[in-house]
């Protein structure tokens, strides 16, 4: 277990390395240049020059990737051109909206999708095809005009929750938790609705399987079997689906951010690409990069965890 | 958002009578006016934060501002201005003649990254005979002046807080930043140290929306009173029938065009820039684009400007003129070149609408829709591009076509000479007469298709009074903003 967890974290660290590289050359390649996109077309040549020189952009290519790199390595993130603020601040205070929005949708999902999953697998027939077309639906409803059918309804018929924006946590909290309840409800009936059909199948796929009949044949408990043998053994191919949602939910939000108008990780990925905010858009890159990596981990060691002959076929 | 009008009311309004939420379409990228070029900047800070020596008003007047008058000496050369007494800093920073300078010296100096340098250009320098007047001596006679000043770019800053502006803006207006949360709004309240009458207002909040349909609910849901540019045209017909909303329809700098690239051929020949412009009806244009709320313009220059000619008609929808004067020019039917289209949403929709009346005269408009820094880049700067869509929103921004290497390559010994005379004419009658001229002179050229001018639409709750509903500069000035009682 200790040697697979420790090539696990070797592959890690490798895989940051090179996420850093790919993202630094790509917006090498990429058009723009962030100096004109801050001054605009009327600006001089000379003004340019002057700007390219404030932000080091004058500085050879491999000279600003150690810049970067080796800032990273002692803590630093650099600032952004844009904001003139420290990275670490600005994603900090995106990470206190999309964090606490991605947990909360993450649960609420599984909340509703674990129960109709494992309802759906042990009662087949009516239950069972109701809760299906239920899901198709949900999987088929974009989750940004679900969210505007929410604001339609809860924020300008209703007028009970905010139809968009952020007070930020220190301002109001009983306001910010208010903001993020449609957003999270957005988020989380899709991904509950693509959860319940792969619990169901996972449920479906152990019923068959040779241990559920022994139980059934000593006679035990179809409750007890389903909880005690199908669940545990159905729960891998669950965890797996919940680590890229989770992963989804935390980077790939920027159209639901843009309906509610949240200040979340997305739209400041999105925004910093638009100005060419380069290092915040570096820096973006590589925490994305690195939580999608860290999530994959914590999933695999969960997973090895529930099974433990992952570890061992792979040690 | 067909179910919006079917809805009954329920959202209350709420906030205090002396406050104010409106809500723009970018954050900016800082704030600070005299370090970079985003229309968002100045929505927040213009005659808020920031004063300059003069400044536009609502009709696109300038008018005195920190300069309480000037004199202009007969050779156009120096200004004599004399400046308002008693004003500070929103820090406590006194505000006198060598702020002037300092100003202006910084903007105009080598490591200056002022968007607006060439505003400055003309300066040769600026003494102060006392702390309460400036005298600025130009170079040559620049009948521009006083408007340059009223920009943004140039307004006053303090030798202590300038370089901290961007984050912690310190200015001479009525209102003061008060908090900032990136991505979502930006409050603003009294500056307690104001020279002028207090503002009605006691704090003003900025909300970033960008997203129409979520602009659109935050204005039904109350979260929102006003949003002075209102980026959803196509419901503005439903707050039009609601009585709880103001909707005015004005008019802004913007002249949206499809510029051509002179320097590919075909489009260096005169008789097929006519013959792109008799094909394509703007009016349809104006209509996909901005359901209908735009003006028709024939050139580089809005109704809402000093000397503006009406030259809408110059090429009427006319195909089949457009095809003999392709065929007179030697374009085969079948020839092919590249529209790039920024991201705006009028854009976006006039490319398509135009490559569909192009196609109808036998040329082939492909669409290549590209984001902002791109555009910048490979359009605007290295000029490699056959056409484009965009908005120019500098007003009277009539000197880019006498400008040797913008990028629509337009190069006419005839415009030069007419503007270096408009640039250099003192007297009124004079610089009107020469900027018809101009306008005339474009519409003949048509270095450029000239399609509308942007409307600005407005919508804000029933009983605000004195938002801007015209936007002779790209602005969000609120100091004359009140709730009616």
């Amino acid at each position: 277990m200790t040697g697979y967890l420790l090539r696990r974290f070797g592959s890690l660290v490798a895989s940051l390395v090179f996420a850093s590289l790919v993202v630094f050359i790509v917006l090498q390649i990429l058009p723009g240049d962030p100096a004109l996109v801050i001054l605009g077309p009327d600006a001089r040549p000379d003004t340019l020059a002057a700007l390219r020189h404030q932000l080091g952009l004058d500085l050879p290519v491999w000279l600003r990737y150690l810049h970067w790199a080796g800032g990273i390595l002692t803590g630093d993130f650099g600032r952004s051109t844009a904001y003139d603020a420290p990275v670490a601040t600005l994603i900090l205070q995106r990470v206190a909206v999309t964090v606490p929005l991605a947990v909360m949708a993450m649960l609420l999902s599984a909340l509703l999708a674990i129960p109709l999953g494992v309802w759906a697998a042990s009662r087949r027939g009516a239950v069972d095809g109701g809760i299906m077309s239920v899901t198709q639906i949900g999987i088929a409803i974009p989750d940004f005009w679900l969210g505007l059918l929410l604001i339609l309804l809860f924020a300008v018929h209703f007028a009970l929750l905010p139809a968009g924006g952020f007070p930020g946590w220190w301002h109001s909290v009983g306001g910010s938790i208010r903001a993020l309840v449609l957003p999270m409800i957005a988020l989380a009936i899709p991904q509950a609705a693509i959860l319940t059909r792969v619990t169901r199948g996972a449920v479906l796929d152990v019923g068959v399987r040779d241990f559920l009949r022994t139980a059934r044949a000593k006679g035990m408990a179809e409750s007890a079997i389903l909880w005690r043998h199908a669940v545990p053994n159905a729960l891998i191919p669950v965890t797996t689906l919940m680590g890229l949602q989770f992963s989804f939910l935390l980077a790939g939000t920027i159209i639901i951010e843009n309906v509610f108008t949240l200040p979340g990780l997305g739209s400041l990925l999105f925004q910093a690409i638009g100005q060419r905010d380069l290092v915040l858009v570096q820096d973006l890159v590589l925490l994305f990069a690195g939580l999608v990596i860290l999530i994959n981990f914590l999933v695999d060691v969960l997973n090895a965890v529930l099974d433990p002959r992952l570890a061992a076929r792979q040690a | 958002m067909g179910l919006l009008a079917a809805l009954p009311w329920h959202a209350a309004f709420a906030g205090p009578p002396d406050s104010l939420t409106l809500a723009i379409p970018l954050e900016p990228p800082g704030l600070d006016p005299t370090a970079g070029a985003a229309a968002a900047i100045r929505e927040v800070t213009y005659a808020n934060l920031f004063q300059g020596l003069t400044r536009i008003d609502a009709q696109g007047r300038v008018i005195p501002d920190l300069a309480k008058s000037w004199t202009v000496s007969p050779d156009g050369l120096t200004y004599t201005f004399d400046l308002q007494t008693g004003v500070t800093f929103s820090d406590g920073t006194p505000f006198d003649c060598s702020i002037v300078q300092f100003s202006y010296g910084r903007a105009m100096a080598p490591d200056s990254v002022n968007a607006q340098k060439q505003l400055f250009a003309p300066i040769d320098k600026i003494s102060c005979p006392s702390p309460a007047q400036a005298v600025i001596t130009l170079k040559a006679a620049t009948s521009t002046f006083l408007y340059d000043m009223a920009w943004g770019d140039a307004v006053m800053v303090a030798p202590k807080s300038a370089a901290t502006n961007k984050t912690h803006p310190v200015g001479t207006g009525p209102f003061m930043l008060s908090r900032w949360v990136p991505g979502d709004r930006i409050e603003l309240v009294r500056n307690p140290h104001y020279w002028g009458p207090a503002p009605k207002l006691a704090s003003v909040t900025f909300r970033i929306i960008p997203d129409p349909a979520a602009a659109t609910a935050a204005l039904l849901s109350g979260a929102i009173d006003a949003y002075p540019d209102f980026p959803a045209p196509e419901t503005v017909p439903k707050f039009q029938h609601d009585p709880r909303f103001t909707v005015a329809i004005g008019t802004t700098e913007g002249k949206v065009i499809m510029a051509l690239n002179e320097a590919h051929k075909p489009f260096d020949d005169v008789r097929v820039r006519r013959a792109l412009a008799y094909a394509i009806d703007r009016k349809s244009i104006v209509e996909a684009a901005y359901s209908g709320l735009g003006q028709v313009i024939g050139s580089h220059y809005t109704p809402n400007d000093p000397g503006y000619v009406d030259l809408a008609d110059t090429y009427p929808y006319d195909p089949a003129r457009a095809k003999s004067l392709l065929k007179a020019a030697g374009v085969k039917p079948g020839f092919t070149f590249t529209i790039m289209l920024p991201p705006p949403s009028y854009a976006q929709r006039a490319g398509q609408l135009i490559a569909a009346y192009l196609s109808q005269v036998g040329i082939n408009a492909k669409l290549e829709s590209v984001e902002w820094a791109k555009w910048l880049s490979q359009v605007f700067t290295q000029t490699d591009y056959d056409a484009t869509v965009i908005a120019h929103v500098e007003a009277r921004d009539l000197d880019i076509y006498a400008r040797p290497h913008y990028y629509f390559n337009y190069h006419s010994p005839k415009y030069d000479a007419l503007y270096a005379q408009y640039i250099a004419a003192t007297d009124p009658a004079t610089q009107t007469t020469l900027v018809q001229q101009l306008q005339r002179q474009l519409a003949e050229d048509e270095p450029n298709i000239f399609l509308f001018a942007l409307p600005k639409i407005g919508i804000w709750r029933a009983g605000l009074q004195g938002m801007w509903t015209n936007d002779p500069m790209p602005v969000d000035d609120v100091t004359g903003v009140s709730w009616a009682k």
